[in-house]
C-alpha cells in the first residue's frame, strides 16, 4: 500500500469510530457553544465588546476543542491494547500520522463550522470577506491537527498525559492563535489584504508541522 | 550473594561520559565565576554611574541582559545536544544529559530575566509588563521549555526519555523563530502606544558597557560550572538507578520460592 | 536452518522491574514451543519482547534474522501476536476490525472472509466489538492473528476464555503449523491442551527459562554468573 492509501485507511478508521461514538456531536460541539455563552456572560454583550473579540474567543474555543480532540484520538488507541496492535500492524509511522491528523482536522473543521454559526448568531458577527477567512481556517486547522497529533502520540503512554498535553501543546500553537485571529479580524473588517500575510504564515506552520509529524510520529509511537 | 551489584557499576562497566570536565577544571571555572561575579557587583553597583534617565533602576540591566543571553545560550545548547542525540552516529546519553541540564538552567535564567525585566519596567516604563515583542517571545519560550522539563520528569527508561525529550526539544526550538516572527509582526502591525523606547538602549556609558560585558562573562562561567555540576548529578542518579536495577535482577534470579510453579526445584 | 527466535541472557524491563532477568531461548522453524510457568514468571513479557514491542535492556535477541537491539520493527509484519487484549476498537464491528487489521498488514478482504468463516464469526460479523462476550472476543483476536498469515505465532494464553468453536480451531492452527512451516511460541496455563502439539516445553521461573536451548542447532551461551548460581540445573522431562 502507498503512503496515502495507508493514511486513508487510518483516517477512515478514526472517522468511522468518531461517527459511531458521536462524542463530537454530543459533547464537543455543545461544549464549544456553552463556552461562547459563558464568554457573553463574562463580557458585556451590549457594548460591542463581543463583536470585537469574537475572533479571539472563537480560536481560544477551537484550541480547547483541540485538546479534547487529541485526547479522544489517543483514548481510542488506548482501549483493548489497540496501540500495540497498531505498532504490530505493519503500517508506516508517517501514514498513521497523516491518517490520524487528517481525521482530527476533519473533526475540527466540522466543529469550527458549527462554532462559526454560533459566533455569527450569538455575537452578531458579519463575515465580510470569506476567501482569506476560509483558507486561513483550513491552514490553521491543519497546523493544529498536526501539532495535536504529534503531542498526542508523544504523551500517549504517559499517565499524566491529560495535563501534559496542554502544557506542551499550547505554547507551540501560539503562532496559530495569533495568525488565525488576525486573519479573521481582517476578514471581518473587510480588509482581506491584511489577512493574506497571516494566512501565509498559517500555511507555513501547517507544512512545517505536517513534515515534522511525519518524521517523528513513528519513533514516538515506538516509545509510547 | 552479599551486596549484590554494588561493585558492578564501578569496575565492571567503565562507562563513557562520566563527567564533562575534570574536577580540577570545574573548580577553576567555579572560582573564576565567583571572581567575575564579585567584579560585576563592584562595577555594577559602585563604579558604573547611575543612568541619566532611569537612575539606579538601570543597574538591573547588568544582570538582566546577561540572564537573557544565558537563556538563549542554554536553549541553543539544548537544541544542539538534542540533535546530536537523535543523529544515529553521535547518539549517546551524554547529549541527553547535557540537553536536560542546559534546559533547566535555561528555564531558571529565563525566569530571572523576565522577573528582573518586570522589576525594571515598573519604575522605568510605569508598568510591570508590556506587550513588547521581545518580552512576549521570551515568555512563550519560557513556557515551551517548562513543558520540556515536565516531560523530562515523566518516569521512563533512559533511552525512551532521551528520545522523547530530544524530539520535544527540537520541536520547541523550531517553533521559537515562528513565535518570534508572528509576535513581532503582530506588535508592529498594531501600533499601540508602546512605552518601550529602543533609544534607551542606545546610550551606553563606557563603564556601563564594561559592567555588561563582565556580567555576560560571569554568567557564562556560572553556566558552565552549573552545567557540569548538574550533569554530574544526573550521572549519579543514573548510577543509583542502575545499581538498584542490578540488585532487582539479582533478587529476581534468586527469587523466593516461586508461587504456583510447575516442577521447578528450589 | 537458522533459528526463528534466538535469545541469550535477555533482560527486559517493565518500568524498573526486570520482568525477564536473563533468558536464553531458541525456537527452530516449524517448531511449537510451550511456555509455562506461574503468574509473573515473565511469559507475556517474553512474547512482547519477541514481538518487538519491548526493548531489550541487556543480552542478545534475534527474531527471524533481525537483531532486536538494532531493529524492533522489520520482523513485525511476519509475526502475529495474539495478546490477552484483542487490540480492536470498541466502536467498530467484527468485520470492520478484521478488515482494518488485515488491510494494514497488506492482506485483502478474501482473507477477512476466510478468517470469519474459520472461526464461525459470520453471525457476529456486523456486531460491534463492545457488544461481544469474552469468548467471542478471544475468537476475534485469533481471527485477526490468522488473517495475517504469519511465519511466527506468538500466542498469549489463547485458551483462556476461549469458547468451544475457538478451541477447535486453535487445535487446527497448532496441528497445521509445523507442516505449513510456521513457528509457534505459546504461553499457556492449560498445559494438557497444548502438550500434544508442542515439540518442547520451556518453564519460566522468576524471569528465567529452563529447557530453552534444546532446539536443533542451538548452542548454549555462558549464562551470567548470577543466573548460573541461582538456578540449579532443573531437569525437565521433554514432552513427547
Amino acid at each position: 500500500m502507498s503512503l496515502f492509501q495507508e493514511a486513508a485507511l487510518v483516517a477512515g478508521k478514526d472517522l468511522r469510530i468518531e461517527a459511531r461514538a458521536k462524542v463530537i456531536g454530543q459533547q464537543i460541539v455543545p461544549f464549544g457553544l456553552i463556552v461562547l455563552l459563558l464568554f457573553a456572560f463574562a463580557l458585556d454583550p451590549d457594548r460591542g465588546v463581543l463583536q470585537r473579540v469574537a475572533p479571539g474567543l472563537f480560536w481560544i474555543t477551537v484550541l480547547l476543542a483541540l485538546l479534547l480532540g487529541v485526547s479522544r484520538s489517543f483514548a481510542v488507541e488506548a482501549e483493548n491494547g489497540a496501540r500495540d496492535a497498531l505498532r504490530m500492524s505493519g503500517l508506516d509511522g508517517s501514514s498513521i500520522f497523516l491518517g490520524k491528523a487528517s481525521a482530527l482536522a476533519v473533526e475540527l473543521l466540522v466543529f469550527e463550522a458549527l462554532l462559526t454559526v454560533g459566533v455569527v448568531v450569538l455575537f452578531d458577527v458579519r463575515l465580510a470577506s470569506l476567501p482569506p477567512l476560509v483558507v486561513g481556517t483550513v491552514f490553521a486547522t491543519v497546523g493544529l491537527a498536526a501539532t495535536g497529533t504529534l503531542y498526542g502520540v508523544l504523551a500517549a503512554g504517559i499517565r499524566a498525559r491529560e495535563t501534559l498535553v496542554p502544557v506542551l501543546l499550547l505554547p507551540v500553537v501560539a503562532p496559530v492563535l495569533l495568525g488565525a485571529t488576525r486573519s479573521w479580524e481582517s476578514s471581518i473588517d473587510g480588509v482581506p489584504g491584511d489577512a493574506w500575510p497571516w494566512v501565509a504564515l498559517l500555511g507555513i506552520f501547517a507544512v512545517l508541522f505536517v513534515g515534522i509529524g511525519m518524521l517523528a510520529f513513528g519513533p514516538l509511537l515506538e516509545e509510547s | 550473594m552479599s551486596a549484590p551489584g554494588t561493585d558492578m557499576v564501578s569496575d565492571a562497566d567503565p562507562r563513557s561520559g562520566e563527567r564533562l570536565m575534570a574536577p580540577v577544571a570545574r573548580r577553576i571555572v567555579g572560582v573564576l565565576a565567583l571572581v567575575t561575579l564579585a567584579a560585576l557587583v563592584i562595577v555594577g553597583l559602585w563604579v558604573a554611574p547611575p543612568d541619566e534617565f532611569q537612575g539606579d533602576a538601570q543597574r538591573l540591566m547588568y544582570i538582566h541582559v546577561p540572564a537573557a543571553w544565558l537563556a538563549y545560550l542554554a536553549f541553543g545548547v539544548t537544541a544542539v545536544s538534542s540533535a546530536l542525540y537523535l543523529w544515529p552516529r553521535t547518539r549517546s546519553l551524554v547529549w541527553d544529559r547535557v540537553a536536560g541540564a542546559s534546559a533547566e538552567l535555561g528555564v531558571v535564567f529565563t525566569a530571572l530575566c523576565l522577573l528582573l525585566g518586570s522589576l525594571w519596567g515598573r519604575p522605568v516604563w510605569g508598568v510591570w509588563w508590556a506587550w513588547d515583542a521581545r518580552l512576549v517571545t521570551t515568555a512563550v519560550l519560557f513556557f515551551l521549555y517548562l513543558g520540556y522539563l515536565a516531560l523530562r520528569r515523566v518516569p521512563a527508561t533512559l533511552d525512551v526519555r532521551a528520545k522523547r525529550c530530544a524530539i520535544a526539544a527540537l520541536i520547541a526550538f523550531i517553533d521559537v523563530p515562528i513565535v518570534h516572527f508572528s509576535v513581532t509582526w503582530w506588535r508592529t502591525l498594531h501600533q499601540e502606544a508602546t512605552v518601550f523606547n529602543p533609544e534607551l538602549d542606545a546610550e551606553i556609558h563606557g563603564t556601563m558597557a564594561l559592567a555588561l560585558w563582565i556580567g555576560v562573562l560571569a554568567f557564562t562561567l556560572l553556566y558552565v560550572y552549573l552545567l557540569d555540576l548538574r550533569y554530574r548529578l544526573e550521572v549519579l542518579d543514573e548510577d543509583r538507578d542502575e545499581r538498584e536495577l542490578e540488585a532487582a535482577i539479582a533478587d529476581r534470579v534468586q527469587g523466593g520460592p516461586p508461587r504456583e510453579t510447575v516442577g521447578a526445584s528450589s | 536452518m537458522p533459528l526463528v527466535v534466538r535469545l541469550r541472557s535477555a533482560v527486559c524491563l517493565l518500568g524498573r522491574f526486570p520482568a525477564l532477568a536473563g533468558v536464553d531461548l531458541d525456537v527452530a522453524p516449524g517448531e511449537t514451543v510451550l511456555l509455562s510457568g506461574g503468574n509473573g514468571a515473565g511469559k507475556t513479557t517474553l512474547l512482547r519482547l519477541v514481538a518487538g514491542l519491548l526493548p531489550l535492556h541487556q543480552g542478545e535477541g534475534e527474531v527471524m534474522g533481525v537483531n532486536l537491539a538494532e531493529d524492533r520493527r522489520s520482523h513485525r509484519s511476519r509475526v502475529a501476536f495474539v495478546a490477552q487484549d484483542t487490540g480492536c476498537y470498541e466502536d467498530l464491528t467484527v468485520r470492520e476490525n478484521l478488515r482494518f487489521a488485515t488491510r494494514a498488514a497488506g492482506g485483502d478482504d478474501a482473507r477477512v472472509d476466510e478468517a470469519i468463516d474459520a472461526l464461525e464469526l459470520g453471525r457476529l460479523a456486523d456486531v460491534r466489538h463492545g457488544k461481544l462476550s469474552t469468548g467471542q472476543r478471544r475468537r476475534l483476536a485469533l481471527a485477526v492473528g490468522i488473517a495475517r498469515r504469519p511465519d511466527l505465532y506468538l500466542l498469549d494464553e489463547p485458551h483462556a476464555g476461549l469458547d468451544a468453536p475457538g478451541r477447535a480451531y486453535l487445535d487446527q492452527v497448532l496441528a497445521r503449523a509445523a507442516e505449513e512451516g510456521r513457528s509457534v511460541l505459546i504461553a499457556s496455563h492449560e498445559l494438557e491442551m497444548v502438550r500434544p502439539f508442542a515439540s518442547r516445553e520451556v518453564v519460566l521461573t522468576n524471569g528465567q527459562a529452563d529447557g530453552a536451548l534444546d532446539a536443533a542447532g542451538s548452542t548454549p551461551a555462558p549464562a551470567p554468573a548470577e543466573a548460573a548460581e541461582a538456578v540449579e540445573a532443573t531437569t525437565l522431562e521433554p514432552t513427547p
